[in-house]
């Protein structure tokens, strides 16, 4: 058991987006197979540090820790009838976390988590007819979350902590529509940008309106990647294009914004055995205007707009305490995505998406408990496209057709209180 | 409790996996060729046919024959094999015939002198007879009645025989429409007819030697074809007869018995002849290229207005036409002078004006270089190499005080396309779009209509929008429009993104006529003009 938790640990493998945008609701096996919810739930559980550290005040025992991952697979089809088009990407991700939660005294506890809610995985067929747009993007953003709550009442506490993200991105696009070297081989630029570093911080508070029901809100700031002087790798340019200034080996700037989001919810546990829960989160993705890629090199500015609009999740839960051994949940999420009409990217086809999941914990010992869940995430397929590519003066050329996402995920991981 | 766990999750992959299809997924009945058969393509024409661009046919280049590119959306809708005449030769990928004047290597911008240039090397294409008809019948240089003469492919007949079909002709006596109908087609595209026209417009409306006019058939009223001049327009009824025979076969009274491309039931779509002018072969060189400072400046233009076009405009205004030839401008680019063969004749006046000052046969020469000069105007076409000649020495001037091309010395009609010459042009056209429209009607054949689609190319305001927001002109090549430029450096052919074009705008017309679906081509996705960095 030790041994997978260490594995657990350290599998800071790439995540495929599955939530709106970029981000990847995958914070806690337990809770997500409550339909991520828990901005309002205490489950004995140090899951709560990720959901709202002010619910570590109400925490029974001394000491929480939970650690886990969950086997992320992506399918994301692409056709198109009037070219056709047919291309399809299938990314294994496996997003993970590892939180614990110690109780000073009474009014003060401490903790730590460390999780990765950002990350995108996609790898198309090198070439492929939206080449011009991405081949491949691999992004992860880990979250280092030391924090502290304060219970300020038997009713009230809050609680928050800075934030340190370290992350980095790969992405490789053709440069253009058709040029090639000479030997008719697709000309491409690599970005690859590692340890970017960054700060940001989160806040909460948790209100006990009555023995049984709960009120949350947590805040997570929004924090903005500053790639600068990553690498920019031109390959198979023709020789034309360097002799004008297209170093191969060129460096490039470009922010990423991991947008702010804002959760509030109600718990309600009904008795012993049954605890619901609701959650809505508001993610702020109109911050991603556009990715604006400097390079040093002739290649210049690109700039390709996103204009993400806000999106807004809906989250319920349930858990069924059968026994000391086992509790049972089941959740279902409606996942708004930030992607608007008309900027919808082969590097992140995602449109609104329906979230099934199921789990459950069972205690191996009253201290030692495996929890293991299951999300299907369900997309209709969608008729979208990206209309503002640019190719000579033109910015709205458009690439698209019927995308067809699904989402599944097995998770594991394990519960130890003391 | 945990086994039933696994047992759901079992089950949920499978739902997960069962639903990641779509609901119209493109499948093997997703597209299909209505009332059309595919099994035996055959494409008939000329240069546009056979994939020539960038001045010559180059293996690569080939590739990209529209004919070839429509094969290959075929292939999903019950598509046979497709063939081209061999390249295999051709192992540098330069194109051009050896051992042949006039059939250069392909084309290519080298970066290092700014300009287009035949690529450097020495073309390896033979005439070596492969003797085998091919689903490309495509000829370069073919006009309507070339594909039933008899002999056109044989080297014996050189010059007159066309080094291509040379190439591939099945027999000495073999024609290029007899060959194609070996292929028994089940549908074909025929688009020839552009080099009845072309050819006298390429060359300003001259003869091979530049200067004398090559001749208009329609207004001869000759109606054999096989005394025309190389660069005459064929008479518009002649045409019309040649085309019917191409499409429903017969006899014709010279050349014999023919099976026309319908005649056994095939399908087919049969496409109209450009407006040459809108190419930008014609329309790329300005009519005023002469900038003051190419001119060399306010003196020299002083001396050129003293001793040239003073005397000139005097002479021409004298007879009554005041606008011929007016003083050089300082400040605005200028028309270059030129030779226009319907001009009236002044040898004899400027001889006479000009004689006290340069004496008698100083004057007669200088009278028989300006005698049909005019200066260039807006509604005169400069063909495309002219770029190249302007302002440059000619040798052939009478004196060096007079010898720059367009400058002093008036360019030879070849080099430019008159109102009057782009008259005759225009109305042939029109006359065998006519023709070719209504033996299509008759016959329930499809047409492509070439010649809206490149008036809409030619059309600055409007340009072609391609389905994918991308909008196209009949630019010439710049590297400001590398991706959007759809003439080779020829500026005659399509390059490979223009026969993408010509081939969707093609499936566009069997789909509706033929209530077929055929998949569309992206002309984006097709290379544009070779830059190298040095030649």
């Amino acid at each position: 058991m030790r041994k997978i938790l260490s594995l657990a640990l350290f599998a800071i493998g790439t995540s495929a987006v599955f939530a709106g945008g970029y981000r990847v609701s995958m914070q806690g096996n337990r809770q997500l197979a409550m339909g991520h919810t828990g901005v309002a739930v205490v489950n004995n559980s140090a899951e709560v540090l990720f959901f709202n550290p002010a619910g570590m005040s109400f925490l029974e025992n001394k000491f929480y820790a939970s650690a886990g991952a969950n086997m992320l697979s992506a399918t994301t089809k692409f056709q198109d009838v009037t070219y056709n088009m047919q291309a399809e990407t299938k990314n294994i991700g496996t997003p993970f976390y590892a939180y614990a939660a110690y109780k000073v005294n009474n009014w003060l506890s401490a903790g730590m988590a460390i999780y990765s809610p950002y990350g995108s995985a996609v790898e198309w067929d090198r070439d492929w007819e939206g080449s011009h747009l991405v081949n491949n993007i691999d992004l992860k953003a880990i979250y280092f979350q030391p924090s502290i709550a304060l219970k300020v009442a038997d009713e009230f506490s809050f609680g928050g902590g800075p934030i340190f993200v370290m992350g980095g991105v790969k992405f490789d696009r053709n440069i253009s529509r058709n040029i090639t070297n000479a030997d008719g081989e697709r000309a491409h630029v690599q970005l690859d940008a590692s340890g970017v570093t960054a700060w940001g911080w989160t806040a909460g508070f948790m209100f006990n309106l009555t023995e049984k029901i709960r009120l949350g809100m947590n805040y997570r700031s929004e924090i903005t990647m500053e790639a600068r002087g990553g690498d920019a790798k031109f390959r198979n340019l023709p020789d034309f294009m360097i002799a004008s200034g297209y170093t191969p080996d060129a460096k490039f700037d470009a922010d990423l914004p991991l947008p702010a989001e804002l959760t509030a919810g109600i718990s309600y546990e009904m008795n012993d055995k049954w605890l619901f829960a609701f959650d809505i989160n508001l993610a702020k993705w109109s911050t991603y205007k556009a990715l604006d890629v400097q390079f040093d090199n002739a290649a210049g500015l690109s700039h390709n707009p996103r204009n993400y609009k806000d999106a807004v999740t809906y989250r319920l839960g349930a858990q069924y305490k059968a026994s000391e051994k086992f509790s049972f949940r089941a959740g279902w999420y409606f996942d708004e995505s930030p992607v608007q009409d008309g900027y919808f990217a082969p590097e992140t086809p995602r449109n609104d998406s329906n979230g099934y999941t199921a789990g459950l914990t069972y205690q191996i010992t009253p201290k030692l408990g495996v929890d293991v869940s299951f999300l299907y995430l369900h997309f209709e397929e969608v008729d979208n496209s990206y209309n503002h590519y640019s190719e000579d003066g033109n910015t709205g050329i458009k690439f698209g057709g019927t995308y067809k996402n699904t989402v599944f995920s097995p998770g594991v991981g394990l519960s130890y209180t003391f | 409790m945990k086994n039933k766990f696994i047992y759901l999750s079992i089950l949920a992959l499978g739902f997960a996996s069962c639903d990641s299809d779509f609901k119209n997924e493109i499948n093997g009945d997703t597209y299909h060729s209505g009332d059309a058969d595919f099994s035996s393509y055959v494409a008939v024409g000329n240069s546009l046919t056979a994939g020539y661009m960038d001045g010559t046919v180059f293996r690569s280049g080939q590739k990209n024959s529209f004919p070839n590119i429509l094969a290959g959306q075929f292939a999903v809708a019950g598509g046979g094999e497709f063939t081209q005449p061999s390249f295999e030769e051709d192992v540098n990928n330069l194109g051009g015939i050896t051992g042949i004047p006039g059939f250069g290597t392909r084309l290519i911008i080298n970066a290092s002198a700014g300009g287009p240039e035949n690529i450097n090397g020495t073309s390896t294409i033979t005439l070596t007879p492969q003797a085998k008809a091919f689903n490309n019948m495509g000829v370069p240089g073919a006009k309507s009645f070339h594909l039933l003469v008899p002999g056109y492919g044989s080297a014996a007949n050189l010059p007159n025989a066309n080094p291509y079909f040379i190439r591939h002709a099945t027999s000495a006596s073999a024609t290029v429409l007899g060959d194609a109908m070996t292929m028994n087609p089940t549908f074909f595209t025929n688009w020839i007819g552009a080099n009845d026209v072309l050819t006298y417009a390429t060359n300003g409306g001259a003869n091979a030697d530049g200067n004398t006019p090559a001749v208009d058939h329609n207004e001869t009223g000759n109606t054999n074809p096989l005394t025309y001049g190389n660069n005459d327009i064929t008479n518009s009824a002649v045409f019309a007869g040649i085309y019917n025979l191409i499409i429903n076969g017969g006899t014709h009274p010279l050349l014999g018995q023919v099976t026309g491309l319908a005649q056994n039931g095939a399908k087919g779509v049969v496409a109209t002849i450009p407006s040459v002018t809108a190419i930008p072969y014609f329309t790329t060189v300005p009519y005023n290229p002469l900038t003051p400072a190419a001119l060399g400046g306010e003196a020299n233009i002083a001396t050129l207005n003293a001793q040239i076009y003073g005397p000139l405009a005097q002479v021409f205004t004298a007879y009554g036409e005041p606008n011929r030839v007016k003083l050089l401008s300082n400040t605005e680019t200028n028309p270059i002078l030129i030779i226009d063969v319907d001009a009236a004749d002044r040898t004899a006046q400027i001889t006479g004006a000009l004689t006290p000052v340069l004496g008698a046969q100083m004057a007669a020469a200088f009278g028989q270089v300006y005698g049909k000069a005019r200066q260039a105007t807006a509604s005169d076409l400069v063909v495309l190499p002219a770029s190249s000649v302007i302002g440059k020495v000619n040798d052939a001037a009478p004196s060096p005080l007079i010898n720059l091309n367009g400058v002093t010395f008036p360019m030879a009609n070849k080099w430019v396309l008159t109102p009057t010459e782009q008259t005759k042009v225009a109305s042939a056209t029109t006359a065998y779009n006519n023709a070719i429209r209504s033996i299509a009607d008759a016959n329930g054949i499809a047409v492509a209509d070439m010649n809206a689609i490149m008036n809409q190319l030619a059309d600055f305001g409007k340009g072609l929008t391609t389905e994918d927001g991308q909008t196209y002109y009949a630019n010439y090549f710049s590297t400001s429009k590398l991706h959007t430029t759809l003439f080779s450096l020829d500026g005659i052919h399509p390059n490979a993104k223009g026969y993408a074009i010509v081939a969707n705008e093609i499936i566009k017309v069997i789909n509706k006529h033929y209530n077929a679906h055929l998949p569309l081509v992206n002309a984006s996705s097709y290379p544009g003009a070779t830059i190298l960095l040095s030649n």
